[in-house]
């Protein structure tokens, strides 16, 4: 991480609302460095994902280094150091989905969309990702289109779904 | 808030509870599952077409948690009569609300099962889907709003509390649990009151009690369904457990994934506090206690107890050799007690009933009921309880209503990627703790998939394994590697490039991961692949057989 860049990358953004929210839960959790999940929990709320420059801001804060921080964020899947897209197409691969047949989705999106999990598409609209399962078992395979819940999916319903989705500007 | 005030609150609410007892009931299964399916539009809906036709003298609409039958919904439900309604959209509410409330007759066609019984039940209660249940952990779940603690209250809520509070010590507390027979609900299957009693017995000023809602298995969701249908049943086993443990601050511990069962704990904690049943000086006594949630960011390891120890203090969640266990060393190297939602669910039933009630439930090893979370190639999915000792069949069969298709029965798998599959030879197992364990899977949290022909045993060993390969949290060699090796090996059976001698490794390799592995991830990681071999030997022989 390049941390000379940094002070002057957040004197520039002292005004973002983002890293206010974000000195404001630091604050909340008074300094402790043991809520470093939970801050980064709001940073990626606010960011959409953990840019380089908001891991040295909060190393920073909290007075750890930037490789304590940096490992945490890449230990956890919920946390992703580079943007997930403007739209998200979560594929659920819990047991009950894959025995329901996830994996025919996951094979369609890449047809149509040439993307694998865990890629963004050129232009930034489309970011597919898989998850371990999202407990949504009962409606099984289930699909998270930005966030919200798809039960019971059907991999050609699902491809017109997400176009529907990209289509809007 | 002292005790005289809380009762005096109860009282009220059992009284307008009473007053109100000529009135309908009208509960909207607000379960993440229904939401998905659209309930939470089947709700305010609802509330329409009740307040248009000024019925809202006599009929109450209550937003509940999770009914069970997850791929029915969105499901409504009719008390007193019990009538459950599936599928409900906003097309059909309206001659729901005219034939049911109105006309008294209930509209078959969209009753519960009401496509695929022959004849369904007007009364679901004598549906065989509930009739072979018994509900402990998930009594008042579908019954009550879990967003409001005044529900909650007039079904005995914090009454276990309060017994323990002004009329048990401790010891009895423990005795109580001890005697009731009860084991932990995460997987492992320690007796909880052995826990609380070695967490007890170490002094320290400072201890802490965790709830694991860690629920990382993949095809398992009944803490998520717990968590969201009656999170002040949970909160309350754990101030219970504070108490008897001696803790005055404790952690819940909720995955990420579940945003809805997070914001209506935290909640519950909130009308907690307010009420004086949860923080300083709880009914006025000299005890404190304290809950902070904390949100999991999605790793399955950390459903480990010292790895879950590790990222309640913000550190990556890598788990740490025991012992010391966390009763003795635990957050911040204090005496910490770690018990499972499910296991906190459990509690305030117990002291209500006594421990000897509990124990005479289920079988001499496994005393009580489990939740399981049935799911895959079968009719009705969705969210159970039953007496341990039920048989896998009386599962599958007479409540999950059979398989899907009417295709065959071929595999059951309990335990996720620390379990491993059941044969249709199996089907009478008795289902506790003991008894899967000799069939080489585990009860694990209480997942429960079901599988059809369709599902190749060579293809599923793979996909726990690529599970474990992903979620090895890479701290030690055997599990790190290991899990790297077998699914490697197991691919290329999967591709039919397998020989004889890639099996013989698959099972060396097995040996060696499970007993060298430092955590239970490690450890339990070759239980799908060796229960697969154990009972679906063939399928890898005979893609050996056929490798090009």
């Amino acid at each position: 991480m390049k941390l000379v860049s940094v002070t002057t990358d957040l004197e520039s953004s002292k005004n973002d609302p983002r890293i206010k929210l974000i000195t404001a839960k630091i604050k909340k959790e008074n300094y402790k460095t043991d809520a470093l999940i939970e801050i980064l929990h709001t940073a990626q709320n606010a960011y959409g994902y953990l840019p380089m420059k908001v891991l040295s801001f909060i190393s920073k804060a909290l007075y750890l280094p930037p490789s304590r921080v940096y490992s945490t964020v890449t230990f956890y899947h919920f946390f992703s150091l580079k943007s997930k897209g403007e739209h998200t197409c979560l594929v659920c691969t819990g047991t009950a989905c894959y025995v329901k047949g996830a994996q025919l989705i996951l094979n369609e999106i890449e047809k149509n969309f040439s993307l694998k999990p865990g890629q963004v598409s050129a232009n930034n609209k489309l970011g597919v990702q898989v998850a371990r399962c999202i407990g949504a078992c009962g409606l099984a395979p289930a699909v998270l289109l930005d966030d919200e819940v798809q039960a019971k999916v059907k991999a050609d319903e699902m491809i017109h779904k997400i176009n529907a989705k990209i289509a809007i500007p | 808030m002292n005790r005289q005030d809380l009762k005096s609150i109860i009282l009220a609410e059992k009284m307008q509870e009473q007053n109100n007892k000529s009135k309908h009931k009208l509960c909207v299964c607000c379960g993440a599952s229904c939401i998905s399916s659209g309930s939470d539009e089947v709700l305010k809906k609802l509330q329409e077409e009740i307040k248009s036709r000024a019925l809202d003298a006599k009929v109450e609409v209550i937003p509940t948690g999770c009914m069970g039958p997850c791929n029915q919904g969105p499901l409504i439900k009719f008390l007193p009569e019990y009538t459950i309604y599936q599928k409900v959209d906003c097309s059909n509410i309206k001659d729901i609300v005219e034939s049911q409330l109105i006309d008294k007759k209930p509209i078959e066609n969209i009753l519960l099962f009401a496509d695929s019984r022959p004849k369904p039940y007007i009364d679901a209660r004598e549906d065989p889907y509930f009739k072979k249940q018994m509900k402990i952990a998930l009594k008042n779940c579908g019954h009550i709003n879990p967003e409001k603690i005044e529900d909650y209250l007039v079904h005995d809520g914090y009454k276990a509390l309060d017994k323990v509070l002004f009329q048990m010590s401790p010891e009895e507390v423990i005795a109580e649990i001890k005697q009731s027979r009860l084991r932990g609900r995460g997987g492992a299957g320690y007796p909880t009151g052995l826990k609380w009693e070695t967490v007890y017995k170490y002094v320290s000023t400072e201890k802490y009690v965790i709830c694991n809602g860690d629920e990382g298995d993949p095809g398992a969701f009944m803490d998520r369904s717990v968590l969201e249908g009656n999170p002040h049943l949970v909160l309350e086993g754990m101030v219970i457990a504070a108490y008897a443990v001696g803790a005055n601050k404790g952690f819940a511990y909720i995955r990420g994934e579940y945003p809805l069962a997070i914001k209506r704990f935290e909640l519950a904690i909130k009308q907690a506090k307010k009420l004086g049943v949860l923080g300083n000086q709880i009914l006025g006594t000299a005890f404190s206690f304290d809950v902070e949630v904390r949100i999991g960011a999605g790793a399955f390891v950390c459903g480990e107890e010292t790895a879950l120890i590790a990222s309640i203090e913000g550190k990556r969640g890598t788990p740490k050799p025991r012992p010391p266990f966390p009763a003795e060393t635990g957050l911040w190297g204090k005496p910490t007690l770690i018990n499972n939602v499910e296991t906190f669910a459990a509690i305030s039933p117990i002291i209500n009933n006594g421990g000897e009630w509990y124990s005479d439930i289920g079988t001499p090893k496994s005393a009580g009921t489990k939740v399981f979370a049935l799911a895959g190639k079968i009719k009705y999915s969705g969210l159970i309880e039953v007496p341990m000792g039920t048989t896998l069949r009386e599962i599958v069969f007479d409540i999950g209503g059979g398989m899907q298709n009417g295709e065959e029965f071929k595999a059951a798998q309990t335990g996720g990627p620390s379990g491993g599959c059941i044969p249709s030879e199996y089907l009478d197992v008795k289902m506790d703790y003991e008894s899967l364990i000799n069939l080489g899977s585990i009860m694990g949290s209480g997942g429960l998939i079901v599988m059809d022909k369709s599902s190749d045993m060579v293809d599923v060993a793979r996909y726990f394994m690529e599970f474990c390969m992903d979620e090895s949290c890479g701290k030690c060699v055997p599990c790190r590697v290991g899990t790297k090796m077998m699914h490697d090996l197991l691919q290329k059976i999967c591709i039919n490039q397998g020989t004889k001698i890639d099996l013989e490794r698959l099972e060396e390799l097995a040996v060696y991961v499970k007993d060298c592995s430092l955590c239970g991830l490690g450890a339990s990681a070759p239980n799908p692949l060796l229960s697969t071999l154990r009972h679906f030997r063939h399928e890898y022989e005979n893609r050996i057989a056929n490798s090009l």
